[in-house]
């Protein structure tokens, strides 16, 4: 029997020893960038597919485009690839002279047949972000008409209307029309797929930094290309996934990681205390608004969905549940886009709300049901809201799903309101005015499904508008209309727009030159490094 | 299974029982697979999520989604789906991952060698600590050593995982630092090794890099003994009640009669009857663990099964959902056969 517990104290002794060696270093190399950040969303690297956040990111570091704007200004635009272009005096002709002397990451020369090749395919391959492109009238049967080659460093592109040309060029700065290496792409093609299936995992760009190594739910690495003209501070970039926002703050307070991307509130504010670690942060082009079916018919009366805009306590939501992670915004236009309306209308007023619920016939008020995504963020809002509406009557009642769920319904008009985020697609107002003010069929079997389609909603005479905006050249008037069409879905639209959210970093001291645009593929780490 | 199976000496016979035995445990295997494909299956295509979405995004344009619908196969009636499924199954083929557009099967070649690393420590600590500590609860019984030894059980059994490892991380990587942080390996330390096993601890051994294998382990050290102490309060409870039970039989009375030390007795005679059920035990727990413990892996970045089949599970990702119910249903037939083979070994009844 006296040797049961020495046997045991000796196992113990072992589990100690195997578990206390301090080999653990406290920092990341001085040339390399680490970040913590849920990353699961990622399907593809290819830039002519890419339509996540993470993704766009990651492209926007090492792919170029054509045009690219001033993360600290929109409105300021130039070129990236192209050295300059100018537009046919009837509008429908772009001819962009390209930059000479570029060169790939694999080292071939970027020339105007990588640039043609490169729009043309992200069409014919006709992917979920091809819409941007397409829209302009290109289709996989003309686009090869429609986007030549001119010259050895001249490309041209023919609309088929003569859209605005600000609507093109802010439509040319989005992901998919990132420049390809069109040698290599070719080089790994498989039955006629132009390099679809290789690109996916595999890189040919010219940005900054170069792809090394994706593992799916793991790992993203960048390097440094060393072709790229203005050579990157740091060598290394890497991307870890870290699903426990918990565990992100434990890194970064470690040092083990020196970026962290996804922490709550909370966190935020643990670690802003402490003097290694700072936040940063930016508006984005995403909006948290809920969305009333007009099937239902309570939300259909116009004095309904005005009553439910007075009754979300938006100061209150974005100084606790959202505080650093969103502030509030109510027009469709998110801050930081050409005729953005930034003043904000509504408040909490609840007398106001019970009037108008009054002239609706609903002074006694109803039920309604809310889809509502099972993240901590969502959930609380949708619980913050839940009280205030029934301060005025209105009993609602929170139908929880998972995020994929909710979609599917609020995708087939099953809802009465969902409570969702949207962000911009590209960076000019139509990509926002075309879905929430513009539904040019509201039928069951519509083929185009917009917000509006999906809330039921018919906006009558803003679809028009929308439509005329993209044609408006001059800026200044461009700007009013879409101006307008917002003040319009403000007073009367099913929406109830309540929060822009803004992206937090929180980085160790020692990290500077991070950039936080306005978009995920304008996030830069190409100037960024470690002191 | 086929316990019933008497043998009696003859090479004949032996191959018959052999050979009935194979044959036994295909049969069982392949209706238990089946079973599991066909639930799963059409569980996953009545749950109210649009797999579509997960491919195209939500604001693809329509006819980008009816494309992708198609090319699923979604838009065919249901039975057909799974008859294609089933058809393609049986030669080997699972199908794609639609997030990760890889086969099935080598998205989970890449991530089980996790799991499998981190279930196996943890079953190793789990019934290296559980089993003495359960034998010494029931010889001491009603002792203060009983009283902790179910008290750790209980704790193990209560207290949330998720807490137990943030509370442990806390301590033991971010106050104390005597572990490495969550994930398998160092940034650093991870080009330093090709992966061919997929297990970090044999890959890094086998190629001699130390430096890079102490890392995997101070990195592996935290889970697995979170997992350890799970399947430990599991065994030694466990251990403590088939003890109990089988000290109060005769033959250890006769034994002790005998004049056995008491050592021999509770190792030799009782233990040895205990072992028995224990086996069992051990492997359902084994089995757990393989399973993917999402929770821990999420608290720990540990890209395993769990969070694999979760997170395809999340986005509908039935093939990937598929493949992985297969592999856990392989995994406990498996293990049922591995203790089914060593209850033969361990009691003479059953041969």
């Amino acid at each position: 029997m006296k040797r049961l517990p020495k046997f045991l104290l000796s196992a113990a002794m072992v589990a100690t020893m195997a578990t206390s060696f301090s080999a653990v270093k406290a920092a990341t190399p001085p040339d390399t960038l680490v970040q913590a950040w849920q990353i699961d969303d990622i399907i593809t690297l290819d830039p002519a597919e890419i339509f996540e956040f993470t993704a766009s990111e990651i492209a926007g570091n090492t792919y170029e485009r054509l045009i690219n704007y001033d993360p600290k200004d929109v409105s300021k635009i130039y070129g990236e690839v192209a050295e300059s272009w100018t537009v046919s005096p009837d509008g429908k002709t772009i001819t962009f002279k390209i930059r000479e002397g570029k060169k790939f990451a694999s080292g071939n020369p970027l020339t105007a047949e990588d640039v043609a090749f490169s729009l043309q395919r992200a069409v014919i391959l006709d992917k979920s972000p091809a819409f941007i492109l397409g829209q302009f009238g290109l289709t996989k049967d003309n686009v090869k008409d429609k986007i030549k080659q001119t010259g050895p460093y001249e490309v041209t592109m023919e609309l088929d209307k003569a859209y605005a040309p600000s609507f093109v060029l802010y439509a040319l700065t989005s992901t998919v029309a990132s420049v390809v290496d069109k040698k290599l792409v070719m080089q790994n093609e498989k039955d006629g797929d132009l390099g679809y299936n290789w690109l996916k995992t595999h890189y040919a760009g010219s940005g900054p930094f170069s792809i090394r190594d994706w593992k799916a739910n793991e790992v993203v690495v960048l390097e440094r290309n060393p072709n790229y003209d203005k050579k990157t501070p740091l060598a290394r970039v890497i991307y870890r996934h870290i699903k426990e926002t918990a565990t992100q703050r434990l890194l970064l307070e470690k040092g083990d990681v020196d970026i962290a991307r996804n922490l709550n509130p909370e966190e935020l504010a643990a670690v802003s205390k402490d003097p290694n670690i700072e936040v940063d942060s930016g508006a984005k082009g995403t909006l948290y608004y809920l969305g009333l079916n007009q099937k239902n018919p309570n939300l259909a009366k116009p004095e309904v969905r005005k009553a439910l805009k007075y009754l979300v306590d938006y100061a209150a939501i974005a100084d606790t549940i959202m505080k650093n992670k969103a502030e509030v915004h109510q027009a469709f236009l998110p801050e930081g886009f050409l005729g953005a309306v930034n003043e904000n209308p509504y408040k909490l007023d609840v007398a106001k709300a019970k009037e108008l619920l009054a002239q609706a016939g609903l002074k006694d008020g109803f039920t309604v049901t809310m889809d509502t995504r099972s993240t901590a963020d969502i959930t609380a809002m949708a619980q913050a809201i839940q009280q205030t509406f029934a301060q005025a009557g209105i009993k609602l009642e929170i139908i929880p799903g998972d995020g994929k769920q909710t979609l599917t319904k609020y995708r087939a008009r099953q809802h009465d309101i969902y409570i969702g985020q949207w962000g911009a697609d590209y960076q000019d107002p139509n990509t926002n005015a075309d879905t929430f003010a513009a539904n040019d069929n509201n039928a069951d079997n519509a083929s185009a499904k917009p917000l509006a389609w999906r809330n039921a909603w018919d906006p009558g005479p803003l679809t028009a508008k929308t439509r005329a905006a993209v044609m408006e050249k001059d800026p200044e008037k461009r700007a009013q209309m879409y101006k307008e069409l917002q003040q319009a879905v403000l007073d009367d639209g099913p929406y109830v727009i309540f929060l822009q959210q803004i992206e937090n970093m929180a980085m160790r001291k020692n990290v500077d030159g991070v950039v936080i645009g306005p978009s995920f593929d304008t996030n830069s780490v190409a100037q960024a490094k470690k002191n | 299974m086929a316990s019933e199976t008497m043998t009696r000496s003859g090479g004949h016979d032996a191959l018959r029982s052999f050979l009935k035995r194979t044959a036994q445990f295909l049969l069982v295997l392949a209706t238990t697979l089946l079973g599991l494909i066909a639930v799963t299956f059409f569980i996953g295509r009545v749950v109210p999520i649009d797999p579509v979405i997960a491919i195209v995004g939500d604001r693809a344009p329509a006819h980008v989604y009816e494309r992708a619908r198609e090319e699923l196969g979604l838009d065919l009636p249901l039975i057909q789906q799974f008859g294609i499924y089933v058809k393609k199954a049986v030669t080997g083929d699972f199908g794609n991952s639609v997030l990760t557009t890889n086969p099935v099967m080598t998205d989970i070649a890449n991530v089980f060698p996790a799991t499998l690393e981190l279930a196996t420590l943890g079953t190793i600590i789990g019934t290296l600590l559980g089993i003495p500590l359960g034998v010494l609860a029931a010889v001491k019984r009603g002792s203060l050593i009983d009283q902790l030894v179910r008290l750790l059980g209980l704790v193990g059994y209560s207290v949330p995982i998720f807490w137990l490892g943030l509370m442990s991380l806390l301590l033991f990587y971010a106050k104390l630092g005597w572990v490495g942080g969550p994930g398998r390996i160092d940034v650093t330390y991870s080009y330093l090794y090709t992966p061919v096993t997929g297990i970090v601890l044999l890959d890094t051994a086998m190629q001699g890099q130390w430096d890079a294998f102490w890392d995997a382990v101070s990195h592996i050290a935290l889970p697995a003994c979170l997992l350890g102490y799970f399947s430990l309060a599991y065994i030694s409870r466990m251990t403590r009640s088939f003890m109990l039970n089988e000290l109060a039989q005769e033959y250890v009375i006769a034994a002790r009669v005998k004049g056995l030390s008491e050592m021999r007795v509770i190792w030799r005679h009782a233990l040895r009857n205990a072992a028995v059920p224990l086996v069992t035990v051990i492997a359902l727990s084994y089995a757990n663990l393989l399973e993917g413990s999402v929770l821990t892996e999420t608290v720990f970045a540990w890209p395993g099964l769990g969070q694999y089949i979760t997170n395809s599970l999340q986005n509908a990702d039935m093939n990937a959902v598929l493949g992985g119910t297969l592999v856990i249903g392989a995994v406990f037939v498996l293990l049922n056969l591995v203790s089914d083979l060593l209850y033969r070994l361990l009691d003479p009844r059953t041969r």
